[in-house]
């Protein structure tokens, strides 16, 4: 007798891709606007960016529905850390946190593939990268989503940062001026646009930096 | 979209056991294998290798000497084929004189080794004093076991030093803890306990311990696809445990096998002769 297995899945897959680079005293972080689901756009609109903190942006691709949850947890718990310690979280807590939020569901996974964003406690750009499941590292730049196999190796190319395991330790933020990392992902996007279909329609960039946040929009092939 | 599977069954019957007449039978059938009771057949192995997610393969080692206990570990991190990283953190800093190693999925090490940490500092709270190596291994060991069967994966070992001197431990996500003097966990650990046990000795000096612990892991990773990255050595002592070195495993190879530049002359010229 042959086990009956589910015709239905509680996940799909929205597609879009987020990349971040962490600079000196800046943070670029960014996404494609596309949602998709199977061949079909539901929207050409959506942000796949959201500000937790003053100096914590998280950007998801994935299962969207799973990302607004994520969202709405990460937020409730940072409003009751504010309560508690009349602050804003810091980038690296708000890491942390993102972590153990994935974990405790660890076997029923958020389907979410996260980026974060922000500036550390002494001012300087950090970009986190994680896995479905909440295990997570402070990287110089990432990429998640479906075209981050397309966009990857380019950012190692250019970017290629010192490992932070190295001794002795070496800094692994890039030497790229904001214009520069900007620049960067513009032309990463235009390219992973051209063999993702998953990725298109419009390019919204956020830079952080420690006197606030400023928000871009470009254009991207829309087939 | 149901396939059409005729192909792959045999017209013999499978045989029974330890029946010695079928062994011809069994020779000269087609061979048939299982396929997957599952309606979508070419998507069904995406997903099994994607529930494994992160790091299964690595290479990680740890072994107790003269001058207390070395511990090394690569820094790859694989999903299926695609490399996702090669900057992971492997040798987790529990606290100042115990190490854990990561090998198997990245975020049940990493939480349940944070985890352990918590524990440990709840326990020296609570008793005035360190907890010893033994003590949070079986912590850890323990704590896996309640989730046995449920699809964690660490295979870990904890390195330290306590009041009866080096101690390391194995302890996997079946709930299994091993003592013992030498370990090393992961894809690689075949190629890597090749050169350890070779080279082991245990009047070894700390730098003659931690060279071999790098000639380990860079051997491992060279043959091991999913090793790679920066090759990490770390010693535990009495005092704790310090980082003696981080290295890139391609720079490593240059400089175990540096390329000769007489040779490389004698190759051009041959090829402009031709």
């Amino acid at each position: 007798m042959t086990k009956q297995h589910a015709n239905w899945s509680p996940y799909d897959n929205n597609g879009g891709t987020c990349v971040a680079i962490a600079g000196s005293d800046y943070c670029v972080i960014a996404a494609d606007t596309r949602m998709s689901t199977g061949y079909s756009i539901l929207s050409r609109d959506y942000s796949k960016i959201h500000k937790l903190a003053d100096k914590a942006v998280l950007s998801s691709s994935g299962f969207q529905a799973d990302v607004k949850a994520l969202q709405k947890v990460l937020k409730s718990r940072h409003l009751i850390y504010q309560h508690q310690h009349n602050k804003q979280m810091s980038c690296p807590a708000m890491a942390q946190l993102l972590s153990n939020t994935l974990y405790f569901k660890r076997f029923f996974p958020y389907y979410a593939f996260n980026v974060l964003g922000g500036l550390d406690e002494e001012g300087k750009g950090c970009v986190f990268t994680y896995d479905a499941v909440g295990s997570y590292e402070r990287v110089g730049y990432g990429a998640q989503g479906s075209g981050s196999t397309l966009i990857m190796p380019f950012l190692d190319n250019q970017l290629k940062s010192p490992s932070p395991l190295l001794l002795p330790k070496q800094d692994s933020n890039t030497p790229l001026s904001e214009a520069e990392a900007v620049d960067l992902v513009k032309t990463v996007f235009a390219s992973a646009t051209e063999r993702d279909i998953y990725t298109g329609d419009k390019l919204e960039i956020m830079i952080l930096k420690a006197d606030g946040i400023k928000t871009e929009l470009m254009d991207l092939r829309k087939d | 979209m149901k396939l059409d599977t005729s192909g792959f069954e045999t017209s013999v019957p499978t045989i029974g056991f330890g029946s010695s007449s079928d062994m011809l039978d069994e020779l000269s059938s087609v061979p048939s294998f299982d396929l997957p009771h599952t309606k979508e057949f070419d998507g069904f192995q995406k997903k099994a290798v994607d529930m494994l997610k992160h790091a299964k393969g690595t290479t990680t080692l740890a072994f107790i000497f003269k001058g207390g206990v070395m511990v090394a570990a690569d820094s790859r991190a694989s999903m299926g084929g695609y490399i996702s990283s090669q900057s992971v953190k492997k040798i987790i800093e529990i606290n100042p004189y115990m190490l854990g190693t990561m090998a198997g999925g990245a975020a049940d090490c990493q939480f349940w080794h944070r985890n352990l940490g918590i524990k440990c500092r709840l326990h020296e709270l609570a008793n005035k004093r360190r907890i010893s190596v033994s003590g949070a291994s079986k912590l850890l060991a323990n704590m896996l076991y309640s989730y046995r069967g449920m699809g964690l994966s660490v295979g870990t070992m904890i390195a330290g030093w306590d009041e009866t001197g080096p101690g390391l431990y194995y302890v996997d996500n079946e709930g299994g803890r091993l003592k013992g003097d030498r370990f090393s966990v992961g894809s690689g650990s075949p190629y890597a306990y090749g050169v350890l046990d070779s080279g082991y000795k245990y009047e070894m000096s700390v730098e003659e311990a931690s060279e071999l612990a790098r000639r380990s892991i860079y051997h491992a990773t060279f043959r091991d696809g999913a090793s790679g990255g920066v090759a990490s050595v770390y010693h535990v002592g009495p005092e704790g445990w310090t980082k003696l070195s981080g290295d890139d495993v391609g720079e490593l190879h240059y400089h175990y096998y540096p390329v000769p530049p007489a040779i490389a002359e004698q190759v051009m010229e041959e090829a402009t002769a031709e």
